[in-house]
């Protein structure tokens, strides 16, 4: 594992002097392309992994218990496995539905004894920051513990539902200066800003491409990032507000996305551009 | 940035609406999606909370699913079309170059960017202009050729400068944002836009 790790800092270096000489985008897109196959084998988000892994064992938090003893990710007490291709879900305990970033935070709340706000202040790696918070690495390590699994976000249950129908409307709901909503930008097949290929998200296909590859590991600027960062720049791009953090805005949104996804194959966390 | 974005307000459009909507299953999950997002955002840099309320043309797109009745459409139409604020010179054709750099920039709005004008037009995000820019988007049509099939009459340089001002006056419920409607882009930088399309000197066209 390590001597991969070391291979994929090589490779990211590489591909990162290769964007700087890049001249034409679509010689550039391909070359990323080509560049994140490569490393598909020596994946930089597997280091978030072993230390969200850590993370997850650990007697931590002023209450001095580990998440493994403490947190129930919706599949029973400790169980990692097969879960972060379940949620987001409803959670009796918590009242809500929760996709897994939120779900964690919730434990380690709840559990653990962290503060909310303490979590919330800075929930996401910034490009000068030395390393990710605790809670991404957390869900990338929960995540990876998905790999290669169907998508099966219950939406059976009428909470999910209710929350799938909302985060769906969330999809469609036009505001702010530029009139966008998600669906402006990722309401249709086929279409591009600028080189960028935008999946439709109200297609199972379109949504998995959505989903797949977060958590990811960021080639500009190299950080780890989780989908609930994607949510939140997509609404910056957006020209909205902020959403605040792991509320029901993301986790809504996440549900409508990831059930759309339903039966599709999850390979893990992964690379971004 | 305040914005007074339409002349017709979100509850009157509602009211306006509400004898030609068919009955929606969607409708009582729309009114919690907006009360989830009424609650769920912060205001950030200049992207301010009142930019979550729709105006009249928005909360008619919102609740018809991007396909207004088309009477109302048209009324709207009319309306948005109306509030266009053309050159006291009534000249339309401006800088073609300029209008190429204000085409290039996708910049300003976000809670990133830095407030205040000049912003970008955003063009090349979703169409095809000049032939050397070979990075462009799709989610609008190409506009290559643009002036070369239409000419560069003074009704044609009217529409482009109308279109571009207010894309909402000719389709209400336009992907296309209202560059001038809602003070992003100026006469002048509409004008410099007019030109890169219609010129016959531009790129566009040769």
């Amino acid at each position: 594992m390590r001597k991969r790790i070391v291979v994929a800092s090589c490779a990211l270096a590489l591909a990162g002097g290769a964007f700087a000489q890049a001249v034409d985008h679509k010689a550039a897109a391909e070359d990323f392309e080509k560049r994140r196959a490569e490393m598909e084998d020596a994946n930089p988000a597997e280091l978030f992994e072993m230390k969200g892994e850590e993370l997850w064992n650990a007697k931590r938090g002023p209450k001095n218990v580990s998440l493994a003893e403490s947190c129930d990710l919706g599949l029973g007490m400790g169980v990692v496995k097969a879960a972060y291709v379940q949620m987001p879900r409803h959670f009796a305990d918590a009242g809500a539905v929760m996709d897994a970033e939120r779900r964690i935070v919730w434990c380690m709340v709840e559990k653990q004894g962290f503060k909310f706000d303490d979590i919330a202040k800075k929930p996401f790696q910034a490009e000068n920051d030395a390393s990710a918070p605790d809670i991404t690495s957390l869900v990338t390590y929960v995540a990876g513990q998905s790999r290669n699994m169907k998508i099966a976000v219950p939406l059976k249950d009428p909470k999910v539902r209710e929350a799938y129908e909302i985060g769906k409307g969330i999809a469609a709901y036009r505001a702010g200066p530029y009139d966008f909503s998600c669906n402006t930008c990722h309401g249709a097949d086929g279409k591009r800003i600028r080189m960028q290929n935008l999946p439709n998200i109200n297609t199972p296909e379109g949504a998995m491409r959505g989903v797949q590859g977060w958590p990811g590991y960021r080639m500009t600027g190299g950080v780890m990032l989780t989908h609930q960062w994607r949510m939140k720049d997509c609404f910056r791009q957006q020209r909205f507000p902020e959403p605040k953090y792991a509320s029901d805005a993301v986790t809504t949104l996440l549900t409508y996305m990831t059930g759309t996804a339903n039966g599709q194959v999850y390979k893990g966390p992964g690379i971004k551009r | 940035m305040t914005m007074t974005k339409t002349l017709l307000p979100a509850a009157a459009a509602i009211s306006f609406l509400a004898a030609a909507l068919p009955a929606q299953a969607d409708a009582d999950h729309r009114a919690k999606a907006i009360a989830v997002i009424k609650r769920d955002f912060l205001p950030r840099g200049q992207a301010s909370i009142d930019r979550l309320d729709e105006d009249g043309v928005q909360a008619v797109c919102n609740r018809t699913g991007n396909k207004p009745p088309a009477d109302i459409a048209q009324r709207l139409e009319a309306d948005q079309l109306a509030a266009v604020k053309f050159p006291a010179d009534g000249k339309l054709l401006g800088d073609w170059k300029s209008g190429e750099k204000i085409a290039q920039s996708g910049r300003g709005f976000t809670w990133t960017d830095k407030p205040g004008l000049p912003v970008g037009g955003n063009c090349y995000n979703c169409h095809q202009i000049g032939p050397k820019e070979t990075s462009f988007g799709t989610v609008g049509p190409s506009l290559f050729n643009f002036g070369k099939l239409r000419g560069n009459t003074p009704e044609m340089q009217q529409y482009v400068y109308s279109k571009i001002w207010n894309a909402k006056g000719f389709n209400l419920c336009s992907e296309m944002p209202r560059f001038g409607h809602v003070g992003a882009l100026s006469e002048k930088q509409v004008m410099d836009l007019v030109a890169l399309l219609l010129d016959p000197e531009s790129p566009v066209n040769k």
